[in-house]
């Protein structure tokens, strides 16, 4: 090993502990300990913990290609093992100068460097013994992660992929308790789940199986699978597809019946980012006009139902739910085209202050006492009453449990889903794009930019009312504070991690950023990092999304797709046919 | 009448005339280029046709109408199409769609009816993408309609920007320099590609051009301008011998050797 392999070792392993090290110091890996992913084994906080040594291994280990697989083992342990050292000073400080944490009062100090914190540290054997057992441990998960890097491919992801799913499984176990217990009954579910997290046999048997599947898929599985689809009669195939969809329309049909009325409250707060997603996404990822205060429009969806349905004080119109939706849906739209006007002529970041500042003038005006006598300033709108709907029997049904709601949301999504993808696939589609592409030949080539701007707006706006509107009648009250620029913030948010301008990107996005948070409700408080960790990791490793669209795929990835596609490309574009001149010419410019 | 009338066009930037008191006309189906040295005020003078910028002075008439107070867009839908001096495409998208932006102004299509795609709908997006395919076979793109523009070669960019612009089935056509860049090969077959379209289509082309051998190739008449004006126009022949355009290219010094050579001669 030279010196500057050792080098880059000591480097991944330091940055790495010291974000274990840091994920310990502002209290994330104690709040997290709280819930287990296998019983007794491992819990969130130590898998934050230990995911360091395993980056560093795996890193460490493939850090120099021509390293041999004994050198790539011993690279991977070392890794580990220096991974363990900014921890250890944590513990060491924490453990001779506790003080730290009440540092000038408090104020500055490290406070969440607790005994507890140390106690888990050191799996609670005590600081000497536990610090060297942690090295030890840290050291083993290295040397794990550089063994699973230097196994053949075949082999690896296999492995790679099993630890994954089996993690992220085993951190839902509370959704799958709810799904499972139909089938598993109470007795079955306590066999395989404690009260968080999942028991060490049934995660073992889990990991498995996903492993082998994995492992079968890769290999035979899959081209097995494809040939089979392809070699069928085209009629066949056309019957497998409209029994997969129907399957799922089924699965998405009785989905509420399954999860219950907690999950599905969860699956509503996500519907309705995914609502708000499908319409930034028109105005960020199909038009390329990037709106800050896109939260506004959701507001003034509210806004008007409550204002328009309310039972209490503030309510004078007293309408029907289905009465004020279409006007809650044209008060956006109608504001969408507001904040269109003015700032047609901006661009990008111009753009993106305006309506930035637009966000926030709705919701200090929600806030003034100006308008207080009317939307009821910082108290908001109360007794907003549940939607009535015709229901069999002749008895109007109304809409109160989250299952039910459910419906109205999943209703809301397929309709804005379905404008979105005729839009995108229509003339409209090819306007909004050609606009984010370049605006002055778009307007050259005829393209009436005003018109087609403020449809985005417009449209985008729409969905964002709508989904405001059933948030009214969702919760029964409305107050401005729950309108703030982060709403704004985790749309957009939503939308770059499932992939700009994909449309079932905003439902992974949505899942990702909206859903996980409200199930790990620990996470709360370390959200917003989250989000900031999360979304550079994206845009170093998969800038595209996790879904993307087909054409950004193709724009971030250029080197692969024109790897992929030599012929069009990597020609000089000055010549085109080159090669028989310098053949010829060659030879002259030898022979002078 | 002439296809483009332009009668004492002036426009300013700032204490810069870029382009003086400029008179111009293209008559129908005809080849015009306009030349002169870098900064001469070519390219404003398309963006003034174009109305991406505002005249000062003088009046614009495209087919007797008045093209100034007109935006780009509706400019476009007068008959009215360009390409530019750097390839403008839309890089992201792929050939077919370019050419389908450039149809825009032969589109009716609404958004709400193609939220139902209606008869109508179906119908013009079918009839579209069949012209499309028969422009793309007509600048020599067979086959390519599907490549992202940015990734065809720049001989097939430079090609599909002049099928773009063919696409709203324009009047008059502008070409900011469509040979720049080209090996001379390229250079002969895009010089025959313009005849065609004057020839075949009836479309009248005013072309900035630096390649002379094209210039005075297909060319009916050529206008020189310097510093922003006019110093000579005519037929290729008239111009090439004009001093006043070798003084302008080469500077005063060659313009008298030239003329002594041409006296000598």
């Amino acid at each position: 090993m030279t010196q500057e392999d050792f080098r880059d070792i000591l480097r991944i392993a330091l940055l790495s502990g010291l974000v274990a090290a840091s994920a310990s110091a502002i209290g994330m890996v104690r709040a997290f300990d709280e819930r287990d992913l296998i019983v007794g084994v491992l819990s969130v906080g130590q898998l934050l913990l230990f995911s360091a040594p395993a980056v560093a291994g795996y890193v460490a280990a493939g850090e120099h290609e021509t390293i041999e697989r004994a050198s790539a083992l011993v690279s991977g342990l070392l890794a580990g093992v220096l991974t363990s050292v900014p921890v250890l000073i944590l513990i060491l400080i924490g453990t001779v100068f506790p003080s730290i944490r009440d540092f000038s009062g408090g104020e500055y100090g490290l406070i969440n460097v607790t005994p507890a914190l140390i106690e888990i540290l050191t799996f609670e054997q005590g600081v000497l013994t536990g610090s060297l057992l942690l090295a030890a441990v840290m050291g083993a998960v290295g040397l794990i992660s550089a063994l699973v890097y230097i196994l053949p491919r075949t082999l690896g992801r296999p492995i790679i992929m099993a630890v994954l799913w089996t993690l992220s499984l085993t951190l839902l176990s509370e959704v799958l308790q709810e799904i499972l217990r139909s089938i598993f009954g109470v007795a079955g579910l306590r066999a395989i789940f404690g009260t968080a997290g999942m028991r060490p046999l049934p995660a073992l048997v889990l990991f498995v199986v996903i492993a082998l599947v994995y492992l079968w898929w890769q290999g035979p599985g899959r081209d097995q699978l494809q040939e089979r689809l392809h070699t069928a009669h085209p009629l066949q195939q056309r019957r497998v597809r409209l029994i997969a969809f129907i399957v799922l329309f089924v699965l998405v049909l009785l989905a509420p019946l399954i999860l219950g009325r907690r999950l599905s409250d969860v699956v509503n707060s996500v519907g309705l980012f995914v609502l708000m997603g499908l319409g930034l996404n028109i105005v960020v990822g199909f038009a390329g006009l990037l709106d800050l205060g896109y939260v506004a429009f959701f507001a003034i969806g509210a806004y008007s139902v409550g204002i328009l349905t309310s039972a209490g004080p503030l309510g004078i119109f007293n309408l029907s739910f289905w009465a004020a939706l279409p006007i809650a849906i044209l008060a956006a739209t109608l504001a969408g085209v507001l904040l269109g006007t003015p700032v047609l002529r901006m661009r990008g970041d111009y753009l993106a202050i305006v309506t930035l500042g637009f966000g926030e003038i709705i919701r200090v005006l929600a806030t003034s006492d100006l308008l207080k006598p009317y939307i009821g300033g910082g108290q908001g709108i109360l007794q907003i009453p549940r939607p009535f709907v015709a229901a069999p029997g002749a008895v109007e049904l109304q809409i109160i449990q989250p299952q039910q709601f459910y419906y109205l949301i999943l209703a809301g999504i397929l309709l804005a889903a379905f404008v979105s993808w005729r839009l995108r696939d229509a003339r409209l589609g090819r306007q909004w794009m050609a606009m984010r592409e370049d605006e002055d030949v778009a307007e050259a080539m005829g393209i009436h930019l005003v018109k087609t701007k403020l449809l985005a707006f417009a449209i985008g706006a729409a969905f964002s009312g709508l989904a405001g509107a059933i948030q009214a009648a969702r919760i029964g009250s409305i107050f401005p504070h729950s309108f703030s620029l982060l709403i704004s913030i985790n749309v957009l948010s939503l939308i770059i991690v499932g992939g700009i301008g994909s449309l079932p990107g905003v439902l992974v996005g949505a899942l990702f950023l909206v859903g996980l948070p409200e199930l790990l409700r620990e996470f709360e408080s370390y959200r917003l990092l989250m989000y900031g960790a999360l979304l550079i990791a994206m845009m170093v490793a998969k800038p595209e999304g996790l879904w993307p669209s087909p054409v950004r795929r193709r724009e971030l990835h250029k080197d692969e797709y024109e790897d992929a596609f030599p012929s069009d490309v990597a020609e000089n574009p000055f010549t085109d046919e080159p090669m028989a001149e310098q053949v010829v010419e060659s030879p002259n410019t030898a022979t002078k | 009448m002439p296809v483009l009338d332009a009668r004492n066009v002036t426009k300013r930037f700032g204490g810069l005339t870029a382009v003086s008191d400029f008179s111009f006309a293209v008559p129908e189906a005809s080849i015009v280029s306009i030349i002169g040295p870098n900064g001469a005020g070519k390219t404003t003078f398309f963006n003034c046709v174009t109305g991406f910028y505002e005249i000062d002075e003088g009046e614009i008439f495209f087919d007797g109408v008045p093209v100034i107070g007109r935006s780009p867009d509706q400019i476009a839908h007068l008959g009215i199409s360009r390409t530019y001096q750097n390839i403008r495409l839309f890089p992201e998208m792929t050939a077919v769609e370019n050419i389908l932006v450039g149809m825009e102004p032969r589109l009716s299509s609404g958004w709400i009816a193609s939220v139902f795609r209606t008869a109508r709908v179906r119908e013009e997006e079918e009839r579209a993408l069949e012209e499309a395919a028969e422009l793309l076979r007509f600048v020599g793109l067979v086959d390519k309609g599907n490549n992202l523009a940015r990734n065809l070669p720049y001989g097939d960019q430079r090609r599909l920007e002049i099928g773009r612009a063919l696409a709203s089935k324009p009047k008059l056509l502008l070409l900011d320099e469509p040979t720049a860049g080209m090996n001379p090969r390229e250079t002969a077959e895009t010089t025959a590609f313009i005849r065609v379209l004057r020839d075949e289509l009836g479309i009248a082309i005013l072309m900035i051009e630096h390649d002379m051998r094209v210039v005075m190739n297909i060319s009916e008449r050529v206008t020189v301008l310097d510093y922003g004006q006019k110093i000579a126009e005519g037929t290729p022949v008239e111009v090439q011998n004009n001093p006043r355009v070798i003084e302008a290219y080469l500077g005063r010094g060659a313009a008298a050797q030239t003329g002594m050579e041409t006296v000598a001669e």
